[in-house]
């Protein structure tokens, strides 16, 4: 029993991620030594940060049966739109209201894809392509494309709030961890409690594991997916603030194309495309992998320009991952 | 008898103007297992929907303890003490045990924040109420359906309901599983609880159930203590005519169709040998694991064998592959027919010729007429009720999206026909369709294989048997032997897999 069970373990879709993600790693630190050093953990740190609140969204949506593919435009509209507003002097100098504005932004496009979801009926993907449509279509029509860098005083302040940095000896240069990183540690945490120790978390697995049988077990279905979106929405905004903090600039496609890359982070981490699945840590190690593919190919002396195609083969690796332990589980495929 | 707990008057019900049920009256009695039997689509499970509150009837009146309902909601009958496990089981695929069985009173009592010890421990309670043994922690897509069907009645348990509903609930199981069942339902009845169940199987029923009701095309036609039944009866209410259980006894006939000789595949069969001439029915029985499936999967390529041959039709072929066996016209009927077979979203014509779109194709698109026509063709002779061919599978009733894969590989005209449980959850009418059928083919001349744990089917409409056990072939009869002496064969060694 106990050894069956721990072979189970062995060889689980997420133990085999992390082999995947430890030779990955080898292989990229026996040709390049440099990769050994504390700076790769920080540049991580910062490259994954975005990806990985983005694939907590798209966790979310995606264990109740769905999928979203808005988040980078409803994150370009919270980003832009209190940018625009800072720019012309209508908000004051306080990142507070900023941060408002951009709640404001998600909560409408979220409360948008909510209504055409659970109480339209309109497929995930439909839905969420059309509010991407128009969150964009919204931004092209009404500001142009004129990248914006001016912001708050306070988000300057919290740019130069870090954590720790490491200055690398040989070269000089210094890797500053921000203090954002505990945005997607507090978030990571509180989602992980409230998916696997409240009704409503549990309704969410439930409704993507079997819908009509969430609804007669009384899990109030509608309810619980119209909040999802709308999570999703505030979750979103709040990662494109942390955006324009980091990134000291807001442009209205800055987060453009970024979907791909998030879907293939929980697909590798674990979520079913068919809903019902997909846990916090999962998430985490599916956006390791890929955030490690996309900045450390080059490592491996491989072109940049191959980046896309890499993800495309993580993904393509996470579906075939998941499709072949199904198979598995019925004995024969 | 018990007194009434729920109580049905003049119930109608018409999805989209077409009515399913035409005023039925039924009374549930505490204490009493109570069977509802009849025809594919005549509106059983639609009934079943009606008392649990998800569809609301057309007309009519409902009576719960004596209280009439009106604009009854599903948890309104939850309340009321109803409990139904559907057809599917509607459980949770990616939840545990202990998770499926407790979450709906986690739900009733207004939970917020979840307990897992809590939650084993209910189903703990659950699980021994009915003397079910399961791993709390084990997820239900690990589970087989009798276990499956195990955690929907925990759920339902659990809720101290005073009615309990259950649709259908032996299609999947096996001759030991349904016993088991029995057992846990004659246990419920000792509780003082109502029993409402779905069954069209009368041999299945008789030592259990209490009280008949049998319906016909949405309308009454009987109901009874069980003892007022008989075989003859039974058929006639269920179908409105009789049926005679004549023999399969074709012409015997030297023109081979198929032979097979001495194949084997490691873990799945060993030295298999038979033969079948024009006009011959074969039926393949045996225990679950026994190899009796792999065998029937060997003629369609899904479990190759790895040594021996097989020569169809005078020549030797290769079966390695679903792809040879299409190429040698070979139909298979799969045992998962709702989820391996069809595309429930889609028309009844696209599903029928699913298998056959190359008969269809011309120069330019296809020919959508005759798919239509041959559609309805086959609806007919399989007697398939729906609204018309053009609507989705999903509106089927179970039996009758069952009729429609079987349709699909009738219309690819096989050589040879492998069916696995060819009538499974299908009613005597239905089922007596499809062994004409299969007769009519065997005529004809195309070689029709079944695998199936249905004696009275088996030696109904076999001609030649094959019993396996343990991956051998242990007997290989022309039908001299009745259905006791195959129980003999198959239990023989039965005890000692049981304690494994
Ligand atoms: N949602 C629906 N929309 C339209 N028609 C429906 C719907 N559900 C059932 N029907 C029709 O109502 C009739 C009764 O169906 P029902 O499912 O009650 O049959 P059943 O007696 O349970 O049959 P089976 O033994 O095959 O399960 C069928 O003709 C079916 O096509
Ligand atoms: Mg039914």
């Amino acid at each position: 029993m106990n050894r069956t069970k721990s072979k189970a373990f062995f060889t689980s879709n997420t133990m085999i991620l992390v082999y995947v993600i430890l030779a990955f790693s080898v292989v990229v630190a026996l040709r390049q030594p440099a990769f050994l050093s504390p700076a790769t953990p920080i540049n991580l740190c910062r490259a994954g940060l975005f990806t990985f609140c983005f694939a907590l969204c798209e966790m979310l949506v995606m264990i109740t049966g769905g999928i979203d593919v808005s988040f980078p435009a409803i994150g370009c509209v919270s980003m832009y739109v209190p940018m625009v507003l800072y720019d012309r002097g209508i908000l004051p100098d306080n990142g507070l209201y900023f941060v408002l504005v951009a709640l404001l932004c998600g909560l409408i496009f979220g409360l948008l894809n909510g209504v055409l979801v659970s109480y339209l009926r309109i497929p995930s993907l439909i839905a969420t392509l059309a509010t991407s449509s128009i969150a964009s279509g919204f931004l092209a029509f009404a500001f142009g494309v004129k990248d914006l860098t001016a912001m708050p005083t306070a988000f300057t302040k919290i740019y130069e709030m870090n954590l720790v940095t490491y200055t690398d000896p040989a070269s000089g240069l210094s890797y500053p961890l921000t203090v954002l990183i505990f945005v997607p540690v507090v978030l990571a945490v509180v989602m992980a409690l409230i998916l696997r120790y409240t009704m409503g978390g549990r309704g969410l697995y439930a409704m993507g594991g079997n819908l009509s049988a969430a609804r007669i077990v009384g899990f109030p279905v509608r309810r619980l997916q119209f909040t999802t979106y709308i999570v999703s929405g505030l979750i979103t905004s709040l990662t494109a603030v942390m955006y324009v903090i980091l990134m000291h600039n807001a442009s209205t496609t800055a987060l453009m194309g970024n979907e791909m890359l998030v879907i293939a982070a929980c697909v590798v981490g674990g979520c079913s495309l068919s809903g019902g699945k997909g846990t916090i840590g999962g998430v985490l190690l599916g956006t390791l992998l890929i955030t490690l593919v996309q900045n450390h190919l080059n490592m491996l002396g491989i072109d940049t320009r191959w980046q896309t195609l890499a993800v495309g083969i993580v993904l393509l690796f996470g579906v075939l991952m998941t499709s072949l332990q199904a198979g598995r589980g019925k004995g024969r495929v | 008898m018990g007194e009434v707990f729920v109580e049905l008057k003049g119930i109608k019900k018409a999805y989209e103007g077409v009515y399913a049920l035409k005023g039925i009256d039924l009374a549930l009695r505490k204490g009493e297992i109570h069977c509802l039997a009849g025809g594919n689509g005549c509106g059983k499970s639609t009934l079943i929907k009606t008392i649990s509150g998800v569809h609301e009837p057309t007309a009519g009146e409902i009576y719960i303890d004596g209280q009439q309902m009106n604009h009854m909601k599903p948890l309104d009958a939850i309340e009321k003490g109803i409990q139904v496990i559907y057809q599917d089981f509607a459980v949770f695929p990616n939840l545990t045990v202990a998770e499926n069985i407790a979450l709906n009173t986690e739900i009733k009592d207004r939970t917020k924040v979840v307990s897992y010890k809590r939650m084993r421990e209910l189903a703990g309670k659950a699980m021994a109420q009915i003397g079910a043994d399961l791993n709390p922690d084990a997820r239900l897509e690990d589970l087989s359906v009798a276990g499956k069907q195990m955690v929907a009645l925990c759920r339902a348990i659990i809720n101290n309901p005073k009615l309990l509903i259950l649709d259908e609930p032996t299609t999947a199981l096996t001759a030991k599983e349904v016993q088991k069942l029995w057992g846990v339902l004659r246990n419920l009845r000792e509780q003082n609880i109502a029993i409402l169940l779905v069954d069209h199987k009368f041999d299945e029923i008789r030592p259990l159930v209490d009280r008949l009701t049998i319906l016909r095309n949405g309308e009454f036609v009987s109901s009874g203590l069980i003892s007022e039944y008989g075989h003859v009866r039974f058929q006639k209410d269920m179908t409105g005519h009789d049926f005679s259980t004549e023999k399969y006894r074709p012409e015997p006939s030297d023109e081979p169709i198929l032979s097979v000789e001495h194949i084997s595949s490691k873990g799945n069969y060993e030295d298999i040998s038979f033969a079948l001439s024009k006009g011959d029915v074969l039926g393949i029985t045996g225990l679950l694991g026994s190899g009796r499936n792999e065998i029937a999967e060997a003629l369609f390529g899904l479990c190759p064998a790895e040594s021996g041959k097989i020569v169809l039709h005078g020549k030797e072929v290769k079966l390695k592959s679903i792809k040879d066996a299409v190429k040698h016209e070979i139909g298979f009927v799969p045992e998962d027919r709702l989820t391996e077979g069809l595309f429930t979203a889609l028309p009844i014509t696209d599903n029928t010729v699913a298998s056959s779109l190359k008969k269809y194709v011309r120069a330019f698109g296809l020919k959508s007429f005759e798919m239509g026509e041959n559609t309805k063709t086959w609806m007919k002779r399989l007697g398939v009720v729906a609204v018309s061919k053009d609507v989705p599978v999903s509106s089927l009733s179970g039996g009758n999206a069952q009729k429609v894969v079987l349709g699909k590989w009738l219309n690819t005209n096989p050589k040879l026909l492998v069916l696995v449980g060819p009538s499974v959850g299908m009613d005597v009418g239905a089922k007596a369709e499809i062994h004409a059928i299969l007769r009519d083919l065997a005529q004809t001349g195309v070689g029709v294989v079944m695998v199936t744990d249905d004696l009275s089917e088996l030696v109904e409409n076999c001609n030649r048997i094959l019993i396996v056990k343990d991956h051998k072939i242990i007997k290989s009869s022309d039908n001299s032997l009745s259905k006791k002496e195959i129980e003999a064969l198959l239990m023989g060694s039965d005890q000692k897999e049981e304690e494994a």
